[in-house]
């Protein structure tokens, strides 16, 4: 079954706290080349037949992402 | 004047909102997020809670619960709706206020007394207060951060937009230390601290919180 990967981040002038903790996290372990991590949301989307993109583009864009505040990415399947 | 509350799976303050209602002078009506009926209400509440647990976001998927389309038809034609923590969420997530709620800067979860300045004393919700005035009221979130692009938050600010605004400290790192804002309209109002749980004596730090409650119902009177 055809397999649509989305990909949520906030947006670059949206501060990302929990990025942070985790960027903290890293250098207390020694990681000291980490320089900035932003964490975001993957989902993965099983699909009946042959993907809608513009379905999919839709509830990319107005259901798993919010437009205000993050970024998202499709990734449909490649055959 | 009958006001509803609207439950969703997750809601917690529902009850205390309904209370709020009745305490105002109003009769309350509860209403449930699965129906596609809002009884016929003048004015609708979304209370605090954690709705569909949060996932995804806090607030998402209320947004899309069959209500809430009815509840954007009716306040596009004017209709009051004072969304409060989990509510405002869901009114930023319908599209009904600008910006976003986001996880707290300091990532902790905020439960205090919290003052607040009103900005705004002309709104459906806000009637009874005076610009400038300074209550407190219970805040508590963990995802109640005020965002926007720079370029939305002037925009926001310059159309008058911001109602109550912390003071006192900034409880959860929102950007201009806004805690809640209004529709174009004046007429829909989210805000992220607890009106609702400052209505008695008893129970609260102030009766600081009735007036939210009292003011829709001085408007649709007068209305």
């Amino acid at each position: 079954m055809p397999q649509v990967v989305v990909d949520v981040v906030l947006k670059p002038e949206i501060s990302d706290p929990q990025g942070q903790a985790v960027l903290g996290a890293l250098g207390r372990l020694g990681h000291d080349s980490i320089r900035s991590v932003r964490q975001g949301k993957h989902f993965v989307l099983e699909v009946d037949g042959t993907p809608d993109e513009a379905e999919l583009k839709q509830i990319a864009e107005t259901l798993l992402a919010n437009p205000v505040i993050e970024d998202v990415e499709l990734h449909l399947p490649t055959d | 004047m009958r006001i509803g509350v609207i439950t969703f799976p997750g809601s917690l303050d529902d009850v205390d909102a309904v209370r709020a209602v009745r305490l105002a002078g109003a009769e309350s009506v509860p209403l449930w997020h699965a129906e596609h009926d809002l009884e016929g209400v003048d004015a609708v509440v979304l209370p605090g809670g954690f709705s569909y647990g949060d996932y995804l976001r806090a607030g998402a998927i209320a947004a899309r619960a069959p209500i809430m389309q009815d509840v954007v038809d009716r306040a596009r034609q004017g209709m009051p709706v004072l969304g409060i923590c989990n509510g405002f969420q869901v009114l930023c997530e319908a599209g009904l206020l600008p910006g976003a709620l986001t996880r707290n800067g300091h990532l902790h979860f905020r439960n205090r007394d919290q003052a607040l300045r009103i900005e705004r004393a002309d709104t459906a919700w806000t009637h009874d207060y005076a610009t400038g005035q300074r209550i407190v009221v219970p805040v508590k979130n963990g995802e109640g951060r005020y965002v926007a692009a720079p370029a939305d938050l002037d925009r926001i600010e310059g159309e008058g937009r911001v109602v109550v605004r912390y003071v006192d400290g900034n409880p959860n790192g929102s950007m201009r230390d806004i805690a809640g804002v209004t529709s174009e309209d004046g007429r829909v109002v989210g805000l992220m601290p607890h009106p609702e749980h400052a209505v008695e004596d008893l129970t609260g730090p102030s009766t600081d919180g009735l007036g939210f409650f009292t003011s829709v119902v001085t408007a649709m009177v007068a209305a």
